[in-house]
């Protein structure tokens, strides 16, 4: 029979370790690790798209790791910096920093934290890719979140470049320099951007508003954003396509590509037509599905 | 209306898989013109199966769902006429284009019956072909036995043709919830047999 002092040891050890589960839970949210993992698999296919097959585990396990690291670091730097947006945003009040589950000094040495081990891993395994690396972190802390977010809505543009870095730097470090198939991933992404981004703007608009964040439907109404959505589809699917096609893609693969590509348009257009909220977040899903998917084909490449 | 279950889910991703995998590794080596035409078929039931997935059933609602469904049967059927008998592609081509046509102007400008028309002579016309032509091809000896899977498939998406038909005009012949109830699992079933059928013939 247990004594009463195992009793409140094994008790006192089950308090800790839900402590410890609990933390863990709200710095794994710091990290935003859907869109984390998004960007990880951009920059996987990027090394991919070159070195297929892949005989370098180690390097792309490297890669992985500072990316991640990177990409992590850049998303908590993010977090602390807009904690006073985020709370008094609907949708962002509960995460962890505006919350109070985690101090924004915290977060602020965690995100530094990160980020120098993510650019420094990547500036060891190859200073270009380092290089690049650092310039995705660059404009998504510095040029978007701090310098452009809360002044104009096109800060996108600088949002989705920092988006394209890791697929960039993927390539690069597969290749050695940067190079055209590489620069038309990125611009994939960067095209990819607006109907990621816009559609969760038309989404939460009045939390946007109230946040005093500029974005295109406040700036430039439902309409024009709509259509801006379903251009960038359009140009994000071109940059794919034609990148897949350089990168030598199975015919195979391109078809299915087109095929997720014309997904895209449909959705953006009925969107533009017959305007809803189902059929606009409907989009937002997609185009991230589309996005995995366009990553995964590249991919599979490589098997 | 009620929302996707796990199994729909589990079934309508199912149904994404095999068409994609049909798109990516089923066609090669045929014809541009066949390659275009299951191309088109599998492409639309695996962007049908992902928006109903991400959306739901009223997707099916949607005008424009109804018009981009008739490629299915239309690009489906003339894969196997451009494949079995070239000789009336382009014939059968001459058919395909005026009556998706009649689809989109019926559906958007002449909504009700007319719609409703358009949309049942289509997918009858299409549907027939896609049921039979592997029906005879088989039996004749023309393709393995296994291709009949095809006509059974063509069997099946006339089912749910008919059935979300019927619901359309008023009078249906089962049940609003029942119908979308076994829609997923008749989905999957039509494009396994389609998948399984091409990959025997």
């Amino acid at each position: 029979m247990a004594t009463s002092a195992q009793t409140h040891k094994l008790a006192s050890q089950s308090v800790f370790f839900q402590a410890v589960k609990t933390k863990l839970g709200q710095y794994w949210k710091l990290i935003k690790s859907l869109q984390t993992g998004l960007l990880l698999a951009t920059g996987m296919a990027g090394y991919v798209s070159f070195a297929c097959p892949v005989t370098n585990f180690s390097t792309l396990a490297a890669l992985a790791g500072s990316l991640f690291l990177a990409i992590s670091g850049s998303t908590v730097l993010n977090m602390v910096y807009d904690r006073d947006i985020d709370a008094r945003m609907g949708r962002t009040t509960g995460r962890p920093i505006p919350s109070g589950q985690i101090s924004p000094r915290t977060g602020l040495i965690l995100g530094l934290g990160l980020s120098i081990a993510g650019v420094g891993w990547g500036l060891v395994l190859q200073p270009l890719f380092g290089l690049v690396v650092f310039a995705g972190l660059f404009f998504d802390v510095v040029v978007y979140t701090v310098w452009l977010k809360r002044r104009t809505p096109w800060s996108i543009i600088w949002g989705g470049i920092s988006g394209g870095m890791p697929v960039l730097a993927g390539r690069v470090l597969a290749v050695g320099e940067i190079d055209a198939v590489g620069l038309l991933l990125a611009l994939g992404v960067l095209c990819w951007i607006p109907t990621h981004i816009m559609t969760f703007n038309v989404r939460y608009y009045d939390d946007y508003k109230r946040a005093g964040v500029p974005t295109f439907p406040s700036e430039y109404g439902f309409g024009v954003t709509r259509l801006i959505i379903a251009l960038a589809s359009v140009l994000a699917a071109g940059s794919f396509g034609y990148a897949a096609f350089l990168i030598g893609l199975d015919w195979g693969y391109l078809r299915l590509l087109s095929v997720l590509s014309v997904g895209m348009f449909f959705l953006a257009g009925v969107s533009l037509i017959r305007p809803s909220e189902k059929v606009n977040f409907g989009l937002f899903k997609y185009a991230s599905l589309y996005m995995l998917n366009t990553m995964l084909l590249i991919l599979l490449q490589a098997i | 209306m009620a929302k996707l279950t796990m199994l729909d889910r589990i079934l309508l991703l199912l149904t994404g898989l095999l068409a994609a995998y049909q798109v990516v590794a089923g066609i090669d080596g045929k014809p541009t013109m066949v390659i275009v035409a299951y191309t088109v078929a599998f492409g639309v039931l695996l962007i049908a199966g992902l928006l109903i997935l991400i959306i739901g059933m009223e997707i099916l609602d949607s005008s424009f769902v109804a018009i981009v469904a008739t490629l299915i049967p239309l690009s489906l059927s003339l894969g196997i006429v451009a494949e079995h008998f070239p000789q009336w592609q382009t014939t059968y081509l001459l058919l395909v284009v005026p009556g998706f046509l009649f689809v989109l102007v019926t559906r958007l400008l002449m909504p009700g019956k007319p719609a409703t028309l358009s949309l049942m002579v289509v997918h009858g016309i299409s549907g027939l072909l896609i049921f039979g032509l592997p029906i005879y091809l088989s039996l004749t000896g023309r393709t393995p036995l296994g291709f009949l899977l095809v006509g059974v498939g063509g069997g099946l998406i006339g089912l749910g043709g008919l059935l979300l038909s019927f619901l359309k005009t008023g009078h249906p012949i089962l049940g609003r919830s029942t119908i979308l109830a076994v829609l997923p699992g008749l989905l999957l079933l039509m494009t396994a047999a389609f998948v399984f059928g091409f990959s025997l013939a």
